[in-house]
């Protein structure tokens, strides 16, 4: 399958020997984040930094979780991506049938408006969405400003139109024969709907949860504008900066709040990663 | 009938925080909207296109705008010229050092970007930062307590290395799926028609990546338009005086720490715009290989 590119044999080591530098220097920061996170206060603050610690300590994660409470904060972006995600698959999922199992007018429609609002800056509705959420507050306060709800409720509407998009393809992919099968067998459209489709496209709903995660959990600009006074309802990626001070930044507790904030992310890369590459170059070619 | 049941959940979420928002940031923009008129205790008085009148009008907003494209377009080439690069270095490499590139750069990839900006921010820092000892050591000794963040340009420069570290694997990934896609015998043909490797790249695989790479240019222009996070976190809101302000900075910090809502909105509506002028090159590029089954 390979391009047969006639490549002599030393410049094949030259160029894997460039492949490992690359990819040593690509990882670099983030060794030297979790290196970090395990240093002992001196050996930060010292003007002579090293690249390995002899005294490797669990002081800074400590600090950062007692102290300053960001196993609270933690637990709030757990909470956001969570829900997001559950939400988000459910409503996809069925989005995803409607467009695919279902004929009717305006689909294509539909269809182009769901690529376009994939587009939309988002960041740029933060000033509506504000007042938005305000208002949402007076009548139902768990989803307005200041609550966990609120980030919920945005980062909901911003990863269905990638994740109908994805599980499009997964559930078009399912042979009509099945649900005939099942229609003969006696199965109501819901029964099949939700007994034998969920399950087969299971996959799609992996790579489109990643994603819906991500998101949530990355999220920094709406968790910042919209937690403002009640602090303990914060998301880790706006408590962090806390531990950037005037009179100095504790990088100790940083970098240890920073690898709490990768670490989530980086296992679901690795255990999904073909799934997530296949669904996305299935999403890019539509 | 049964269809709309189904469609109903998601649209009611994606009017009510998508469409409906959109449609807002458009009507803030014509009003004077400020601290009283958010809190209720003054009424709206409408501008009209005053707002965009004062933007277009104020030279600080051509400086953050020619700053926007600049620092995106800067971003955009650094991914796609790595990007390319290494997905074309991964096709001409053994299984365990492709491995080690792909593992790094999935690593990069998925660190979050306030993770990722204040590493690197570690990494650049004044006095307790390993780049700077290195530098010392290796005899530039300038480099001792020098700010990576002071400077307009070495800051902005800083912010789009990072951007470029989070952001290459995506174009590396793409494209090596693109080259992979590639028969085998459509090269074989043209090595055996006496095309040279070069001529090769340039008239047959360039030719059949293109739709891929025009896709990855688009998503990545996108992306790097409308970053808000790195700037934010490494420049401490927009650089020393608002140097370091891209549109996005600047219409937040219009609107809730300048509480001037309708000029942060028209700011929004304009990057909105700008924006949906690069999707409809989008979608051109995707009428080529979308079919609406």
């Amino acid at each position: 399958m390979s391009i047969p590119l006639r490549v002599r044999r030393p410049g094949r080591l030259l160029a894997e020997i460039c492949a490992v530098a690359v990819a040593a220097v690509v990882a670099f920061p983030l060794y030297w984040m979790v290196l970090s996170a395990f240093k002992p206060e001196g050996e930060i603050q010292s003007t002579d930094p090293r690249p390995w610690t002899m005294t490797p300590t669990l002081e800074n994660f400590r600090r950062v979780f007692t102290l300053d409470g960001l196993g609270g904060y933690f637990l709030n972006s757990v909470i956001v991506a969570g829900v997001v995600v559950l939400v988000s698959m459910v409503l996809s999922f069925l989005a995803a049938v409607a467009l695919t199992r279902f004929r009717f007018r305006g689909r294509t429609v539909l269809l182009v408006m769901l690529l376009i609002a994939q587009m939309v800056p988002v960041e740029a509705l933060t000033i509506p969405l504000f007042f938005l959420m305000r208002q949402v507050g007076t009548v139902a306060p768990a989803f307005g400003l200041n609550h966990l709800g609120s980030l919920v409720l945005v980062h909901l509407a911003f990863s269905l139109p990638l994740a109908i998009w994805m599980l499009r393809g997964f559930v078009a992919g399912v042979p009509v024969e099945l649900e005939e099968a099942a229609t003969l067998d006696g199965a109501g459209r819901a029964r099949f709907v939700w007994q034998v489709l969920f399950p087969l496209v299971a996959p799609g709903l992996v790579a489109a949860s990643v994603l819906s995660f991500i998101h949530a959990w990355n999220d920094f600009l709406f968790a910042k504008t919209f937690i403002i006074s009640a602090t303990e309802n914060q998301t880790l990626p706006v408590a962090i900066l806390v531990f950037f001070t005037p009179e100095g930044n504790d990088w100790g507790a940083i970098m240890a709040g920073s690898t709490l904030m990768t670490i989530p992310v980086l296992v679901f890369f690795v255990i999904v990663q073909r799934r997530l590459v296949s669904g996305l170059a299935g999403a890019v070619k539509g | 009938m049964g269809a709309l049941l189904y469609l109903a959940p998601a649209a009611v979420v994606l009017v009510a925080m998508m469409a409906y928002p959109l449609y807002q940031l458009v009507q803030i923009s014509l009003y004077d909207y400020g601290q009283a008129q958010a809190s209720g205790g003054a009424p709206l008085e409408f501008l009209g296109l005053g707002n965009y009148a004062e933007l277009l009008g104020d030279g600080r907003f051509w400086t953050i705008l020619a700053q926007t494209c600049v620092f995106a377009a800067v971003c955009v080439a650094g991914s796609l010229a790595v990007g390319i690069a290494l997905a074309v270095l991964a096709t001409r490499i053994r299984a365990l050092p492709r491995l080690l590139l792909f593992l790094a750069a999935l690593g990069a990839w998925a660190t979050p970007a306030v993770a990722g900006s204040t590493v690197w921010l570690f990494l650049f820092d004044q006095d307790f930062g390993l780049v700077n000892e290195v530098l010392v050591g290796l005899g530039f000794g300038g480099a001792e307590g020098m700010s990576w963040t002071y400077d307009r340009y070495l800051a902005f420069g800083l912010v789009a290395a990072e951007v470029v570290w989070c952001s290459f694997p995506f174009v590396m990934v793409t494209t090596y799926a693109g080259i992979k896609a590639i028969p085998a015998d459509v090269v074989e043909a043209a090595a055996l028609d006496g095309a040279s490797t070069w001529r090769t790249a340039r008239s047959v695989l360039l030719p059949m990546l293109r739709p891929l790479l025009v896709i990855a240019t688009i998503q990545s222009i996108i992306w790097d338009f409308k970053i808000f996070t790195q700037i934010y976190v490494m420049t401490n809101g927009g650089g020393v005086a608002g140097g370091n302000l891209v549109l996005n900075v600047y219409a937040y910090q219009e609107a809730f720490a300048g509480s001037n809502y309708g000029l942060g909105s028209a700011i929004g509506v304009v990057m909105t715009v700008l924006l949906l002028l690069i999707t409809l090159a989008y979608l051109r590029a995707q009428r080529g290989n979308e079919e609406f089954a």
